[in-house]
């Protein structure tokens, strides 16, 4: 099995030269306006460094879940129950409050995919209007705290050694997932699953528990995404998630990751992961409006399935 | 009981579930409200449900080829915004416009076709990422809400007959007394029953149509018997794109703007799925109808409307709290959604769960 750490397969490359090709573009427009080279600038890249680290944890996240063949929708309120439960209990609690609560939707989307066997995209969609209700209700009677607890704006906003804390939170989580993909069972056991599950189960892995697992991670990652997104903005808000479920299945598709599962590597999402930032942060400085960016994500996925992802047997 | 009526019975057992629940909850609501049962309630109702009708209708003909369309409610949107552009002017210029806004959902679901056929890709992951383009392009056409759709258009098409008669001049303003037993039906009952038989009826019985079946049924098995497999599938979500380009152009002639809103279609998309399977419709394909989706839909407005009319004296008191509301339709959701697909209800052998 090859290392999903250091491999560098054909969409990997392709998505670290569009970065580059992104940072080129932008840089001559910012030239021609005469802004000079700010996108070159360390303290441009470490802001953007800061930015991609909320939509890396989610692809991280969703990533274990596309690579089973499945996928998660209900990221958006996943995102925005978590930051609000957690502000609105606040104090030190804040956080493991929201992380629970991504885990516990987490393990309900598992449940009903694993044992069920609901389709992923249907059920998670459901749960995603589930916990949207439940948050209108959580909102309607009274107004619960929304202001996010110190820990959550350090989190999102603060410095370590010059290094903006959001990117180590993404690095620490990254290095986790990556070790659980290549150096344990269940890390094998995901990928032998998004290649033909029967033969997985048939061969002893239960694949329920690992499918579970991996939407409990998956929604874990969005919580942590949650609270950093809430520490970033001082407060959580609904809609707050709205903005990040198709940028992250982008990223992941980007990376390489084949969306009927069974293949794809990390360092691709996280490659994945910059070149939308990078992409975003090049359209919003052209004023490109917030209509052309959904078009943009929209094209960008249909041009990586023709290019990686099509219905041409799975075991290539 | 002959053998014929109780396959006919078992074949149709979804739909007329449906029929019976809507009949349920319809009634139950009727007899809650003050003015139940009276045309202008009809009128009304009718109203609030001939969008998601339409909606339905058209998931259920990629539901039927085995696939599924995440971009109804987006194209219904991007509709939407597009009429509320061009429904305005004189006679001819407004005939254009529809024609315009049918051709524009039309295509949209063509696109969609070509990529799952063509292209070979997954129907959901396709139909999710062009269900963003034609947000951003609804976003494009109508960047705040507004617009305006002609009033008298729109009078004629979301209200009675009797209405439509006074806009058209016809029947000495829909005053004549041998017109007065017609006056009251709802135009969007009339408008169902148009899209039922000059739409669907002839699609389900062309070559087209029955292959939406029988390659929902078995791919494979309808390949082999010399079915165009690829066209069939073409026919099903362009089919699906000219029902949304319908709602979206009900949305705009019922709300008289454009709103390029993406929570609603998101909204709409999944209560389509839902209604589907509330009819009947199996989400592996192969089995269903236009006909049960429709009355999935009334079920699931059904549902809304007697949240309005809950006593909060009664035992189902807690229930009319407005905040409840969202989270128990999404409830109502999840398990409709959750029982029609659910695979581990409908298998013999462990193996078959991993299909």
């Amino acid at each position: 099995m090859r290392n999903p750490l250091t491999a560098l397969d054909k969409p990997a490359l392709f998505a670290a030269g569009s970065i580059l090709l992104i940072l080129a573009v932008g840089s001559l427009y910012t030239l021609s306006t005469g802004g000079g080279l700010t996108m070159l600038s360390p303290a441009y890249l470490s802001q953007q460094l800061q930015i991609a680290a909320f939509l890396g944890l989610i692809a991280g996240g969703l990533m274990m879940v596309i690579l089973l063949g499945h996928i998660d929708l209900s990221i958006p309120w996943t995102l925005t129950a978590a930051a609000m439960m957690a502000t609105s209990v606040g104090g030190p609690a804040a956080v493991p409050v929201a992380l629970a609560v991504g885990l516990a939707v987490g393990v309900v989307n598992g449940l009903g995919v694993a044992w069920l066997r609901v389709p992923s995209m249907i059920f998670t969609l459901g749960v995603n209007t589930v916990l949207q209700g439940l948050m209108v209700l959580h909102t309607g009677g009274h107004a619960p705290q929304s202001r996010s607890t110190g820990l959550m704006e350090f989190l999102a906003t603060g410095h370590v050694l010059g290094l903006p804390m959001a990117a180590l939170v993404w690095a620490a989580v990254s290095g986790l997932l990556v070790v659980l993909l290549t150096r344990t069972a269940m890390g094998r056991a995901v990928y032998a699953i998004g290649n033909r599950e029967s033969a997985a189960y048939l061969s002893g892995i239960p694949t329920n528990r690992v499918i579970v697992g991996c939407f409990a991670i998956c929604g874990a990652c969005a919580a942590l995404a949650g609270c950093l997104l809430a520490g970033y903005s001082t407060k959580a808000y609904q809609g707050m998630g709205n903005a990040y479920l198709l940028p992250g299945i982008a990223a992941v598709v980007i990376g390489g990751t084949h969306v009927l599962g069974g293949r794809g590597t990390y360092t691709g999402t996280v490659l994945g992961t910059i070149l939308i930032v990078v992409l975003q942060s090049v359209l919003s400085v052209m004023q490109m409006p917030d209509a052309g960016r959904q078009i943009i994500y929209g094209l960008v996925i249909i041009a990586m399935l023709f290019a990686y992802g099509r219905d041409t047997g799975r075991a290539g | 009981m002959t053998r014929g009526l109780r396959a006919a019975l078992s074949r149709n057992l979804g739909l007329l579930l449906a029929v019976g629940l809507f009949a349920a909850l319809y009634g139950l609501y009727s007899a809650q409200h003050p003015r139940g049962g009276s045309a202008a309630l009809l009128v009304q109702n009718s109203n609030e449900s001939f969008a998601l009708i339409l909606a339905a209708m058209a998931q259920t003909v990629p539901v039927l080829t085995g696939g599924l369309d995440l971009s109804v409610g987006p194209l219904m949107t991007l509709v939407n915004c597009l009429a509320s552009r061009v429904l305005s002017g004189g006679p001819v210029e407004l005939a254009f416009g529809i024609l315009a806004c049918l051709a524009a959902g039309t295509l949209g679901g063509l696109v969609n076709g070509c990529l799952v056929v063509y292209g070979r890709m997954q129907p959901i992951i396709a139909t999710l990422a062009t269900g963003a383009v034609y947000i951003g392009i609804a976003l494009f056409l109508r960047p705040t809400p507004g617009g305006a759709v002609n009033a008298d258009l729109s009078a004629m098409l979301t209200y009675d007959l009797a209405e439509t008669a006074a806009v058209l001049g016809v029947f000495d303003g829909g005053q004549a007394a041998w017109f007065q037993p017609f006056a009251p039906i709802p135009v969007p009952l009339l408008l169902v029953l148009a899209v039922l038989l000059f739409v669907w009826v002839p699609f389900r019985g062309t070559e087209m149509g029955r292959g939406c079946y029988a390659v929902g049924s078995s791919e494979g098995s309808a390949y082999l018997s010399g079915i165009d497999v690829d066209r069939s599938r073409l026919a099903a979500y362009t089919l699906a794109g000219l029902f949304a380009a319908m709602a979206g152009l009900y949305l705009a002639l019922q709300t008289g703007t454009g709103n390029a809103d993406a929570p609603q279609a998101g909204a709409y998309t999944l209560n389509s799925i839902a209604a589907v399977v509330i009819g009947g419709t199996s989400l592996f394909g192969g089995s269903g109808g236009v006909v049960g989706s429709l009355f999935g839909a009334l079920v699931l407005r059904s549902i809304s409307f007697n949240f309005r009319v809950f006593d909060e004296a009664s035992w189902l008191g807690a229930l009319a709290d407005p905040l409840l509301q969202p989270l128990f339709e999404g409830m109502v959701l999840l398990i409709a959604v959750s029982l029609g697909a659910a695979r581990a209800l409908r298998i013999r052998n462990r193996l078959q769960l991993f299909g």
